[in-house]
């Protein structure tokens, strides 16, 4: 048995029209998706929904971030999103985790990767993944959010956006090594 | 970063059209808001008729309807019928061509160009009539809430 499936899951508060499903009490009916927290039999799932999305399969790092999640108390967020109609369906998901200090910033809440299965889009599960990390961020006393996008992804960047994200006050460089 | 003239009209005309979807607004009741000529804007509209992006209404009450996707349309869209952003290759004849002082001045313009079309190609037009409500809301907010520091009676 994975060691972090021992460990006790973390509450992850419904976003406004999505449902919860044990994660603090029973199903509610008549959502079209419910979130909660990721647990070790999802990530083959999101490993397939992202590999799905980036031609790239990864599956190694998603099983990473998710024993990572698990082992550490607080802070850090691994929560998927799925259909009650069939809970093995993956919908979506979105990993996050509270960083401080790196590069002198003040504690704040990072979102490191969010995928919605094509079929499920436009019913608003990206956006109840990020309302459900944003309102873990907030209850742990953190005032801003923030992600980093390529410039090129045009439809990330616009979800973004239209959930009211800006650029911030750093810019990433870089430069080709060798 | 300055937009002409006729780039700002076209994004603040479809503001307009995309919050008032209900009715047909004209060139007079949108330059007025805006302080712009009826002639510019409708040069203006021209324009975004002829991108597919408004429809004019003729008759008593017309004027123009927004026709075109809100959550596709972005500001890149918009503006780009009115100007080139940026260049997308060295000028032929540009002081310091084929220079190596050219080139790296080149290559930071480019980046900034990339920043710039990054960043208005990917706020839709939902996307920025959203970000005017929550700026009415908090000029709203401001008005309504008692000074900070109210003045000591005398």
């Amino acid at each position: 048995m994975n060691r972090a499936a021992k460990k006790p899951r973390k509450r992850v508060r419904p976003a406004a029209g999505a449902t919860t499903r044990g994660v603090g009490g029973s199903p509610a009916s008549g959502g079209q998706f419910t979130i909660q927290p990721a647990q070790q039999g999802d990530i083959p799932a999101v490993a397939a929904l992202d590999a799905g999305i980036t031609s790239l399969d990864k599956e190694p790092h998603w099983q990473d971030l998710f024993e990572r999640s698990n082992a550490r108390p607080t802070g850090h967020f691994f929560v998927v999103a799925k259909s009650p109609a069939s809970p093995d369906a993956l919908l979506g998901f979105i990993v996050g985790e509270i960083r401080a200090w790196e590069f002198g910033s003040a504690p704040c809440g990072w979102v490191y990767a969010l995928g919605v299965a094509p079929r499920a889009r436009g019913i608003g599960v990206g956006e109840a993944l990020l309302d459900a990390i944003a309102r873990e961020f907030r209850r742990l006393g953190m005032t801003k959010m923030r992600t980093m996008v390529a410039k090129q992804d045009a439809l990330p960047m616009m979800f973004f956006r239209a959930e009211g994200m800006m650029a911030g006050p750093y810019i990433q460089l870089e430069r080709n090594l060798g | 970063m300055k937009l002409q003239i006729s780039s700002q009209l076209a994004v603040f005309a479809m503001v307009e059209l995309v919050a008032n979807t209900d009715r047909q607004l004209t060139v007079a009741e949108i330059g007025a808001k805006y302080g712009a000529s009826s002639h510019h804007l409708a040069k203006v509209m021209h324009v975004l008729g002829d991108a597919g992006l408004v429809r004019a209404v003729r008759g008593a009450g017309g004027g123009y309807q927004f026709s075109g996707n809100a959550r596709r349309t972005t500001l890149l869209d918009v503006i780009e019928l009115f100007e080139r952003l940026g260049p997308s290759g060295q000028d032929a004849g540009a002081a310091g061509e084929g220079t190596n002082e050219g080139l790296a001045l080149h290559a930071v313009l480019r980046e900034i160009d990339d920043t710039v079309r990054a960043t208005l190609g990917s706020i839709t037009l939902a996307t920025f009539c959203g970000l005017v409500r929550r700026r009415q809301m908090e000029r709203s907010a401001t008005r309504s809430s008692p000074p900070a520091n109210p003045p000591a009676n005398r």
